[in-house]
C-alpha cells in the first residue's frame, strides 16, 4: 500500500510522464511534484500512479561515498 | 547504485558497530511501515543484529489496521444494483466482520481492483451509468492521490469511502498508552509526503530518538545505529537519513492537496481502537463525493477481530506473529485469518513467507 518505486522519467507531456521501471514503461502524473523540477531522465518514486517525490541523486551518492571512505579508512589503519 | 546499498560488508560493518554501542543495553525499536519490515524480514537484518537490540513492526499497513465494519459497509455497497467498487489489491481478500470484498464479488457483487485511483475516474467517466465507490485506504502516501483526483472535479457518478489513515498519531498513541519502546524508525514514504517536522513535538514530549530511514538494507541498519547512539548519548532528535527521498518541509503540493479536500477526524484502527485526528474526512465542499453521506452507509459500531486472532498485539509491537497460536496452523497466506497475514504488506504474511524461504 505504501510501496513506492523508484521509476526513470522518459518524456514529460504537461502533467503526464513516460516512466520507466525496470524495463517496464508506465504512465505516471506529476501532479504532486510540479513544483520540483522534474526533467527528462530525472528519477522519481512512484506510488499508485502517480510521483510523490524527486530522488535526489546527489544525497544517494553522498551517503555512499562517507561509508566508501569510513571503510577505507579502517582498511588502511589495519593493515 | 542499488547494490552498494545492499553491500553485505557494509551493512555487517554497521551491524557490528550497533553491537559494539549497544553493549549492556535492552532496547526496542519500532517501525511502521509494511515496506520497512519487507527489507528487514527479505535480508534478514533480525539475525544480523544482537540479540539485545529488538526491531518490532507497528501499525504500518493501512490495509491491516482498516476496521472490519468499513469492510462490510463496502462489501455490501458492492452488492447493490448499478454499483461498482474499487479498491487496491490488497484490501480484496481481508476479511471484514461479516464478509470481505471477494466474498462480495462472488456473491455477484462489483468489486474492481485497481492500480491508481485514477483508473477509477476513468471507470466513471465511461459508464455515466454506473456509480463507481472507490476504498480509498492508505495513510499519507496515498491519500494526496485522492485528493488531487477530487479537487480536480470528478464525475458526479463518482465517490469515496475513506479510511485514510494519519501515521503520527497512531505513534503518539502507542507512546501516550506505554507501549515500552526506545525509539521509532519512522517511514520512509509518508515522510515523503509530511517531511520531519510532524515527529519533532513528539520526539521531544517523549524523549524518542526517531530516524526516517529508506528501504535498501543500509538505510535500515544506519538507522537503527542512529537511534541506539542517541540512546546510549541521551539524546532524542528526529533525524532524516533518507534525505534522497525526504525533505525537511516533505512534499508542500500534496500537504496543500491534503488540506484542502480532507479534514482530520478520529479514526478506528482494527486492533487497536479509536486514536483521536488519525482519520480523514472530506471537506464539506467536497462532501457530494462522500459515498457515505451519498448513499447513507452506516458503518456498526462493534469492530470484532476474528476469534483468536492475534494482529491486534501484533500491530502494536507486543507480540511477534511467530507467537500467535493460530500462525501458520490455521491462519496462513492462503486462508488467512486475521488482517496481518493478509496484505502484503502484512506482518504476519512477510514473516511466514521469508520463514518458509529459509527453511
Amino acid at each position: 500500500m505504501c510501496l513506492a518505486i523508484p521509476a526513470k522519467v522518459i518524456k514529460i507531456e504537461g502533467e503526464r510522464a513516460e516512466v520507466e521501471i525496470g524495463g517496464i514503461r508506465k504512465e505516471a502524473s506529476l501532479a504532486l511534484v510540479a513544483d520540483q523540477g522534474v526533467g527528462v531522465g530525472d528519477y522519481v518514486l512512484i506510488h499508485t500512479g502517480y510521483a510523490i517525490t524527486k530522488i535526489d541523486e546527489e544525497e544517494a551518492e553522498s551517503i555512499l561515498e562517507t561509508w566508501r571512505q569510513v571503510m577505507a579508512a579502517e582498511k588502511g589503519e589495519s593493515l | 547504485m542499488l547494490s552498494q546499498f545492499r553491500d553485505r560488508e557494509l551493512v555487517g560493518r554497521v551491524a557490528s558497530e550497533i553491537a559494539k554501542a549497544s553493549k549492556g543495553k535492552r532496547l526496542k525499536i519500532m517501525h511502521v511501515c509494511g515496506t520497512h519490515e519487507w527489507t528487514i524480514t527479505h535480508f534478514g537484518i533480525r539475525d544480523m543484529l544482537p540479540e539485545n537490540v529488538q526491531i518490532v513492526a507497528g501499525p504500518g499497513c493501512p490495509v491491516c489496521v482498516t476496521p472490519g465494519n468499513e469492510i462490510d459497509a463496502v462489501s455490501e455497497l458492492a452488492m447493490m444494483k448499478g454499483m461498482a467498487v474499487t479498491t487496491f489489491g490488497d484490501v480484496f481478500r481481508v476479511p471484514g466482520n461479516r464478509m470481505s470484498l471477494s466474498e462480495a464479488k462472488a456473491s455477484g457483487g462489483d468489486v474492481r481492483v485497481i492500480y491508481s485511483v485514477a483508473d477509477a475516474i476513468k471507470m466513471a467517466k465511461e459508464e455515466e451509468g454506473k456509480e463507481i465507490v472507490h476504498f480509498s485506504i492508505g495513510f499519507e502516501t496515498t491519500a494526496p492521490t485522492t485528493a488531487v483526483e477530487i479537487l480536480r472535479g470528478a464525475p458526479e457518478n463518482f465517490s469515496i469511502f475513506s479510511t485514510h489513515k494519519l501515521i503520527p498519531p497512531a505513534m503518539d498513541f502507542l507512546l501516550r498508552a506505554g507501549v515500552n519502546l526506545d525509539g521509532f524508525i519512522c517511514p520512509g514514504h509518508v515522510s515523503t509526503i509530511i517531511g520531519v517536522k510532524p515527529y519533532r513535538g513528539m520526539a521531544a514530549k517523549y524523549r524518542k530518538p526517531m530516524v526516517i530511514a529508506g528501504f535498501e538494507p543500509l538505510d535500515l541498519v544506519l538507522g537503527i545505529r542512529n537511534i541506539v547512539r542517541q540512546v546510549v548519548a541521551g539524546t532524542y532528535s528526529v533525524d532524516n537519513e533518507y534525505k534522497r527521498a525526504v525533505r525537511d518541509g516533505g512534499n508542500e503540493i500534496a500537504l496543500q492537496t491534503l488540506d484542502k479536500a480532507f479534514e482530520v477526524r478520529d479514526a478506528y484502527w482494527r486492533g487497536i481502537g479509536k486514536i483521536p485526528a488519525s482519520g480523514m474526512l472530506l471537506r464539506r465542499k467536497y462532501r457530494d463525493f462522500d459515498a457515505a453521506l451519498k448513499f447513507g452507509i452506516e458503518v456498526g459500531k462493534e469492530d470484532r477481530m476474528p476469534a483468536g486472532c492475534s494482529c491486534g498485539e501484533v500491530l502494536k509491537g507486543m507480540m511477534a506473529p511467530e507467537e500467535c497460536p493460530l500462525f501458520g496452523r490455521s491462519c496462513t497466506p492462503e486462508h488467512p485469518i486475521g488482517p496481518c497475514m493478509v496484505s502484503i504488506e502484512g506482518t504476519c504474511a512477510i514473516v511466514y513467507k521469508f520463514r518458509r524461504t529459509k527453511r
